[in-house]
C-alpha cells in the first residue's frame, strides 16, 4: 500500500512537472524563431533583419544571403517568406517588436502616410540622375524619396512562334484579334491563351490599353471609361469562349503553362524569360497587351520590387547605411540580382547599359517593350483600390455581372480610400 | 495483515516529518494544485483569446490602419463601413447558406458511417481508423491537392480524366463560377476531412446506448431497422447530435483555409466572413479598425446562434446546474 501511495505521488509529480514545463514551453516559444543567427549574417555591429518574398528562380535566396554576408558593418539576417501571402507576413511583422529593419515591397502611399517607411532622399539624391526617372517618381511623395527600386519587371505576352505559324495567326494588336487568335490556336490539347487563373494580372494593362488610367494627375478616378467597359465585355466573351486556359496548376508568374504546352500564348513577367528560353529555344516571342477600342494603345505593366527601410525600427541609421551599401554602391551585386537568375531590368541606367544579357535577342525586345509601352505603378493607387478593382474583374469577367455596376461599386470603395489619403 | 501494519506505521509518519517533506504540504493544497494544472492553459486562453477579443473591441472604434495602437477615435464609422461599403454582409449570407447545407450533410454522413462501422463484426478498428485518418490532414494540404491535382482545369487533372472516359470535355472547376462547380470541390473536401471525426463521436455515443433498450423494444414488437433507429437510437444520440451540430455550425462560420486556398481572395463569390476580415485587417489593406468591427459582429452572431441553439435543443443545461 505504501508502494502504491508512493506511485500515486510520483504520478502527480510527473503531471505537475509536465504542467510546469508546458507553461515554460509556452513562454519560451514566444522568444524563439526570430529569424536571427545561422541564416547568413556574418558581420559584426548591430543586427539587422531583412524581409524578402520567395523569388521563384533558383539561386536567388543564396544570392541575397551572399550579398548580406559580404556586408561587414552589421549582422544582416534574411527572412525568405514563402507562400503567396508575403504582404500579410510582412505587415503583421511590422507591427511587432521583431519587425524587419529592411524590407522589399511596392511603393504605396499609405506606407508613407502612416510613417512606416523612412525618407531615403539623402542616400538616393547623389545618384538620382542614374535612376530611371519613372522609378524615382513612383517613390516620391512631396519631394522626398521613400524607397529604392531594385528591379523593374515588365509584364507582357509570351507566345509560341511555331503554334501561331501553324494556325496561320498574326501577332494580335487588338483585343478582338487576340480573341480570334485564341479561337484559332485552341486544339484538343492546347488552349489558345493563358491570362493567369483569375485574370487580375492583366487588370492594369486592360485599363491602359483602353486608353484610360488608374488615377489622373489630380488623383481622381480615371479608369471608369467606355473603353474599359468595352474591354471588360470583350474579356468576358474570351473567358466564356473555352479558348482560355483556366485552373492551370501554376499561375501567370510561373513559366510552366507555356513551357509544358498547355497554351500557345501566356501572360507573364520578364523574370520568366530565361526559363522559357531554356525550355523552348527560339520558339518564343513577346508582344504587349493589345489595344482596346478606337482610343486604345498598346501597353505593358512595369511592375517591380523596391527596398524600404522601416522608419519605426530600432536601427534606422544602420539599416539606411546597409541599404545604401547594397542598393546604391554595390553595382556588381545589383547587376547580378537583375540578370543572373530571372531577367529583370536594372532601374539604374549605368547598370542597364552594362548588362550584356539584356542587349540582344528576346531580352532586348523585352527592354524595348518596357521603354516604349510600359506604365509604372501609381503610388496613390494603393492596395485597397487594387483589391476593389479585383472585384470588378471577378464580377464582370468571371461572373456575368454588368461591368457598369461593377465599376460603380469599385468607385465607391476607391473614393472612400482617396478621401482618406488625399482628404 | 502486513499491509495494515505498514499502513498504520506509515500514516502518522508524514505528520511528524512534515517540515522535512514540504511536498506533502503541496499535495495537500488543492487551490495551488488547481492553479498549477489550469494555470498554463488559462494563461494561454487569456493571452490568445480574451486579450485579443477585448483589444479588437477597442480597435473597432478607432481609425487603425497599419497600426494596432491607434489614437484617432472615430466612433461607429468602422461598423458603418463594414456593414454598408464592403463585401462582409454578403459573405454572411453566403455562409448561412453554406452552413445550412454542410451541417446537415456532414451530420448525416458521419452518423451513417458510425452506424455502418458499428454494425461490423470484424475489422471494426481498421475501418474506424481509415475513416478517421483524414482528420489528421491539414485543410491547407488537402486544399492544394484538391485544387492542383484532383480538380485542376487541364486535361490531365484527375476529375477531368475521369470525365473524359465518359466523353465529357475538360472543364474549369474553380475559376468559372457559373455553373458553381467550385461548391463540389469545397464540399467534398470538407466532408472528407470532417466526417471521420464526428463519426468517432457518434460511434462512442452508439456504444453507450444500453442494449437493454433494444431488448425491451424487440420484446415490445419494434422491428429492427428504421423503427428502432427512429425511436431508440436517434433519441439516445440527442446529446451527441446537439454537440456535433453546434461544432459543425461554428466550424462552418469559421471556414477559411480551404476557401482561401481554393477560391482565393480575388473573387466576389464564396468569400467566407473570415476571409473578408482577413482581407480587410491582415491582408494588404491593413485596416485593423474595420476588420475588428467585423470580428466583433461575427463573434456576437456566433454567440447568438450558439445560445439560441442551446435554448432550442437544450444543450448545456441539466448536469451543470
Amino acid at each position: 500500500m505504501s508502494a502504491m501511495s508512493n506511485n500515486n505521488w510520483s504520478r502527480r509529480s510527473i503531471f505537475r512537472a509536465a504542467a510546469g514545463m508546458a507553461a515554460a514551453g509556452t513562454l519560451a516559444a514566444c522568444g524563439g524563431n526570430n529569424g536571427r543567427g545561422g541564416s547568413g549574417g556574418s558581420g559584426s555591429g548591430p543586427q539587422l533583419t531583412q524581409y524578402f518574398h520567395a523569388y521563384g528562380e533558383a539561386g536567388t535566396e543564396q544570392a541575397l544571403k551572399r550579398y548580406a554576408a559580404a556586408y561587414k558593418k552589421a549582422d544582416v539576417s534574411t527572412s525568405w517568406i514563402t507562400g503567396n501571402n508575403f504582404e500579410s507576413a510582412l505587415f503583421a511583422a511590422l507591427l511587432t517588436k521583431k519587425a524587419p529593419d529592411v524590407f522589399e515591397f511596392h511603393p504605396q502611399l499609405q506606407l508613407v502616410k502612416s510613417g512606416q517607411v523612412a525618407d531615403l532622399s539623402d542616400i538616393i539624391d547623389p545618384v538620382k540622375d542614374d535612376f530611371n526617372p519613372n522609378d524615382i517618381n513612383s517613390h516620391t511623395v512631396d519631394g522626398k524619396i521613400y524607397g529604392i527600386r531594385m528591379i523593374d519587371d515588365p509584364q507582357f505576352f509570351y507566345y509560341r512562334k511555331s503554334m501561331l505559324e501553324k494556325a496561320k495567326v498574326d501577332v494580335p494588336t487588338t483585343l478582338d484579334e487576340l480573341i480570334e487568335a485564341a479561337a484559332k490556336l485552341t486544339t484538343s490539347k492546347v488552349k489558345g491563351v493563358f491570362l493567369g487563373n483569375d485574370f487580375t494580372a492583366i487588370q492594369n494593362t486592360l485599363i491602359w490599353s483602353a486608353g484610360a488610367d488608374t488615377l489622373d494627375a489630380k488623383n481622381q478616378i480615371a479608369y471608369h471609361t467606355p473603353g474599359v467597359i468595352e474591354g471588360l465585355k470583350k474579356l468576358r466573351t474570351l473567358f466564356t469562349s473555352g479558348n482560355v486556359l483556366l485552373d492551370a496548376p501554376t499561375d501567370f508568374w510561373d513559366p510552366s503553362s507555356l513551357n509544358q504546352g498547355l497554351c500557345a500564348i501566356q501572360w507573364g513577367g520578364m523574370w520568366s524569360m530565361p526559363a522559357m528560353q531554356q525550355a523552348l529555344g527560339d520558339d518564343l516571342g513577346i508582344f504587349p497587351f493589345p489595344k482596346i477600342g478606337s482610343a486604345g494603345k498598346l501597353s505593358v505593366y512595369n511592375g517591380g520590387w523596391s527596398i524600404f527601410v522601416n522608419a519605426k525600427g530600432k536601427n534606422v541609421d544602420a539599416a539606411k547605411e546597409y541599404v545604401k551599401w547594397l542598393w546604391i554602391d554595390q553595382k556588381q551585386y545589383q547587376e547580378d540580382w537583375a540578370t543572373s537568375y530571372g531577367f529583370h531590368i536594372p532601374p539604374r541606367t549605368s547598370i542597364a547599359q552594362s548588362a550584356t544579357k539584356l542587349k540582344s535577342g528576346l531580352p532586348a525586345e523585352g527592354v524595348k517593350l518596357f521603354t516604349d509601352y510600359g506604365h509604372f505603378d501609381n503610388i496613390g493607387f494603393d492596395q485597397t483600390m487594387i483589391t476593389a478593382f479585383n472585384d470588378v474583374i471577378a464580377s464582370s469577367v468571371r461572373k456575368n455581372g454588368d461591368p457598369e455596376a461593377a465599376l460603380d461599386a469599385c468607385d465607391k470603395k476607391v473614393n472612400v480610400e482617396l478621401k482618406k489619403l488625399f482628404g | 495483515m502486513s499491509t495494515t501494519t505498514t499502513r498504520g506505521v506509515a500514516r502518522p509518519a508524514p505528520a511528524k516529518a512534515s517540515p522535512a517533506r514540504p511536498r506533502r504540504g503541496l499535495r495537500g493544497n488543492p487551490t495551488l494544485n488547481f492553479w498549477l494544472f489550469t494555470g498554463p492553459f488559462l494563461i494561454g486562453l487569456v493571452i490568445f483569446v480574451f486579450v485579443p477579443i477585448v483589444w479588437s473591441f477597442w480597435l473597432s472604434f478607432f481609425d487603425a490602419r497599419y497600426t494596432v495602437t491607434p489614437s484617432h477615435f472615430i466612433g461607429f464609422d468602422n461598423y458603418k463601413q463594414i456593414l454598408t461599403n464592403s463585401n462582409f454582409p454578403a459573405s454572411l449570407v453566403t455562409f448561412t447558406v453554406f452552413a445550412a447545407f454542410i451541417v446537415p450533410t456532414t451530420w448525416a454522413l458521419s452518423l451513417g458511417l458510425a452506424l455502418l462501422v458499428n454494425q461490423l463484426r470484424f475489422m471494426r478498428a481498421f475501418f474506424r481508423s481509415v475513416f478517421f485518418l483524414p482528420t489528421a490532414v491539414s485543410y491547407v494540404a488537402a486544399a492544394l491537392i484538391w485544387k492542383m491535382s484532383i480538380f485542376n482545369g487541364v486535361r490531365f487533372g484527375l476529375a477531368n480524366t475521369v470525365m473524359s472516359w465518359f466523353g465529357v470535355d475538360s472543364m474549369s472547376w474553380i475559376s468559372n463560377p457559373s455553373p458553381p462547380w467550385y461548391w463540389l470541390v469545397i464540399v467534398t473536401l470538407r466532408l472528407w476531412i470532417q466526417a471521420g471525426f464526428y463519426m468517432i463521436l457518434f460511434l462512442a455515443a452508439l456504444q453507450n446506448i444500453p442494449p437493454e433498450l433494444y431488448e425491451a423494444a424487440s420484446i415490445d414488437g419494434a422491428k429492427r431497422g428504421w423503427q428502432t433507429f427512429r425511436y431508440i437510437t436517434l433519441p439516445q444520440l440527442r446529446a451527441t447530435s446537439t454537440a456535433v451540430i453546434l461544432l459543425l455550425l461554428i466550424a462552418a462560420y469559421q471556414a477559411f483555409d480551404e476557401f482561401f486556398n481554393i477560391i482565393g481572395t480575388k473573387a466576389t463569390w464564396a468569400q467566407t466572413p473570415l476571409m473578408e476580415l482577413y482581407k480587410t485587417a491582415l491582408g494588404t489593406d491593413q485596416d485593423y479598425g474595420a476588420g475588428s468591427a467585423g470580428a466583433v459582429i461575427l463573434s456576437v452572431l456566433i454567440c447568438i446562434v450558439t445560445l439560441a441553439q442551446g435554448k432550442i435543443m437544450g444543450f448545456g443545461g441539466g448536469e451543470e446546474k
